[in-house]
């Protein structure tokens, strides 16, 4: 066990006994060490199954959407990008912030096992840390991966290590830098091809959607009681793409549904079975918005106006917009 | 058994892909799934597991059924079924192969799903030997020999070659659209068996233990209190059922055209609220109810069902893709004994 996870083991056993909290959010060990999944735990002794690894990629966030409106109180476990997400619940009035305690916990980058996967190491079956690398024992003989090459794609583009909502945090080590390139460099990208090359980029990762909405049900953005896609009332239910019309629909239009308040968390990618990088989809929402009205990073503050939901008369025009865009 | 060297491969799906369609792994935008074989396309015969498993070639996402035209006060019903043409489903693994007699019961009983039927009737199924298991791989739990599965044809991939062995004459016919394969014994392939069998051994899943998923113990299980630690992180997205290959559900709908009213059917999941939505209520309104269901009806409610025969062949998909790393090998291990 890291020094890190038995501090934060031993802060949701004390918060437990002492009878401060209720229940504590954190991740639960799995079957390896790759797969630890989010869990409520509610007694000190069922903590020997509370796990926080290089794994422990899922944000906690949405999760308090339901918890929070349970009775006393909660204390989470959130990284710092995590962190943004709550404060935009906050924001949005979704959860309920004084039923909550929230522990800022160390990130140094979260792995990727599917990284993995893509450099053809499979049948893992243990695995250690060795400075800045992952080894690992596998039926197929021994593999060191560097632990920068493993990481989730939204670590390149991390923002930063300071958590913007906590109650108290956990912070042992020294930050380590995990950014590669500007968080913009691969829409920018895009921007550059013709509409051809952009239309057959997004399509070809588009029609491999297999519409099961894991990227809708993740985001925390996307808090809606009944989605529009899940409402046969609406005219637009939709289980499956009938066409490539309809893949592209669903994804642009929830990503338009989301700007402004998507705070880049990159769940959605994370999630994605096909592996969809879907975050570009919001990375270019936030570029214009920064574009057009101001630096804006959604999630650093809990209340205040959003470019997207208040008026100015400067405000820009849909023409505008438009060209704006067409201008990069 | 006949021999075709790697670097012969192209011509020989070119030889096949001219006289029928060819469906096999295809790398296409970074991940591997089933696709059309055409001269350029980059074939993935590496990947173990393609993204979705191989039951979208009888039973697809989504499909019409039939279309309805109105015409003064007539309604004309179109039937839209036609004869399908024969087709070659290349690099199915052991477990999807298996996952197809699952289909079947459910399908082929009557009455008989003649829009699945027409397509299973159609297909000339090549089987891929696994040389190289991963670690969220459980077929052998349920009886399945990845080393040397069935099918018209079974194929077995080395580092240097393909090689190819009749089952059936239907197989056997496809076989022999290529004329330039080496016969041999096939000794390698023997070898190439035997270490994946003893892989297949040493896997972490490979000792579930079943034992507990009868019938008789359905009650228990049911209302056992560890549901609720088991689904508790679950998103309610259709991932796990969508990769599955044995998951059968499907939803009928309608919309209207210009031309008239299409209805079409589409893959449903349990895990979504609305899949036991009626005119009246809703059965099951929470998510541990859903999560519930789906591992009960695989490993309780169909076997009680079909004489026995889970409806899981432990390809793993879940395993790696559930979004929360929720999954059927936790539900076995937390209901099931602890066997490993």
């Amino acid at each position: 066990m890291s020094e890190l996870e038995n501090k934060i083991i031993q802060r949701a056993a004390a918060l437990l006994t002492e009878g401060k909290v209720k229940r504590v959010v954190g991740w639960r060990k799995g079957e390896f060490i790759h797969d630890p999944s989010p869990a409520t735990f509610e007694t000190a002794d069922s903590l020997k199954e509370f796990v926080y690894n290089d794994y422990c990629g899922a944000n906690l966030s949405k999760y308090l959407v339901d918890i929070s409106k349970k009775e006393g109180m909660t204390a989470v476990f959130l990284k710092p990008c995590d962190s943004y997400s709550f404060n935009q619940l906050i924001k949005e009035h979704r959860i309920k912030r004084e039923n909550v305690y929230v522990i800022g916990v160390e990130c140094q980058g979260k792995l990727a096992q599917y990284k993995l996967e893509e450099k053809g190491i499979s049948g893992i079956t243990a695995e250690a840390y060795d400075g800045e690398n992952v080894v690992l024992d596998t039926l197929y003989g021994k593999e060191t991966v560097k632990k920068s090459d493993a990481l989730l794609d939204r670590c390149f583009s991390c923002k930063g290590k300071k958590h913007v909502v906590a109650d108290e945090t956990i912070v042992l080590g020294e930050p380590v830098d995990t950014t590669v390139g500007g968080r913009f460099d691969k829409v920018r990208e895009l921007e550059a091809m013709t509409e051809e090359e952009r239309f057959s980029f997004w399509q070809g990762q588009l029609s491999k959607c297999i519409r099961c909405n894991a990227c809708r049900n993740v985001c925390p953005a996307c808090s809606c009681l009944k989605c529009v896609f899940d409402n046969p009332q609406s005219g637009v239910a939709a289980k499956s793409n009938a066409d490539s019309f309809e893949e592209q629909l669903f994804h642009i239009i929830r990503a338009f549904h989301v700007s402004g308040r998507c705070t880049d968390c990159g769940e959605c990618s994370r999630v994605c079975p096909q592996h969809i990088p879907l975050h570009l989809l919001n990375r270019k929402f936030i570029k214009d918005i920064d574009a057009l009205y101001g630096e804006f990073q959604a999630g650093e503050a809990d209340e205040g106006k959003t470019p997207l939901t208040s008026y100015t008369e400067g405000d820009t025009e849909p023409n505008q917009v438009f060209n704006a865009t067409e201008e990069k | 058994m006949i021999k075709i060297n790697r670097t012969d491969l192209d011509r020989f799906f070119i030889s096949i892909s001219e006289k029928m369609p060819l469906f096999l792994p295809v790398k296409k935008a970074g991940e591997v799934n089933f696709g059309r074989y055409e001269e350029g396309t980059e074939v993935s015969l590496d990947v173990l597991k393609t993204v979705k498993s191989a039951k979208d070639f009888f039973f697809p996402q989504s499909e019409t059924m039939m279309k309805f035209k109105k015409d003064g006060k007539n309604l004309e019903i179109v039937d839209v079924r036609e004869e399908k043409e024969p087709f070659v489903l290349f690099g199915v693994r052991a477990c999807d192969y298996a996952s197809f007699a699952i289909l079947d019961k459910v399908f082929l009983q009557e009455p008989v799903d003649t829009f699945y039927k027409s397509r299973r009737d159609a297909a000339v199924i090549f089987t891929l030997a696994c040389g190289r298991p991963e670690e969220s791989c459980f077929c052998k739990v349920f009886n399945i020999d990845a080393a040397d599965p069935q099918g018209d044809v079974t194929c077995f991939l080395t580092a240097e070659s393909l090689y190819l062995r009749a089952n059936t004459e239907k197989g056997a016919s496809v076989l022999s659209l290529y004329n330039k394969g080496e016969n041999t014994d096939g000794k390698e392939v023997e070898e190439q068996q035997k270490k994946t069998r003893e892989i297949m051994e040493r896997l972490p899943f490979a000792n579930l233990d079943l034992g507990k998923f009868k019938e008789e113990n359905l009650k228990e299980l049911f209302a056992s209190s560890e549901w609720q630690s088991l689904s508790e992180a679950c998103l309610g997205c259709g991932t796990c059922t969508f990769v599955c290959p044995t998951c059968q559900c499907f939803d009928i709908r309608e919309f209207k055209t210009r031309q008239g009213v299409v209805r079409f059917r589409c893959w449903d999941s349990c895990m979504y609220s609305d899949f036991t939505q009626m005119a009246g209520a809703n059965p099951r309104t929470t998510q541990l109810q859903r999560f519930r269901q789906r591992f009960m009806h695989k490993l309780v409610y169909f076997p009680s069902q079909y004489g026995g025969t889970f409806s899981c062949v432990g390809c793993g998909r879940c395993v790696t893709k559930c979004p929360q790393h929720l999954n059927i090998v936790k539900v076995i291990k937390k209901l099931g004994g602890n066997n490993d």
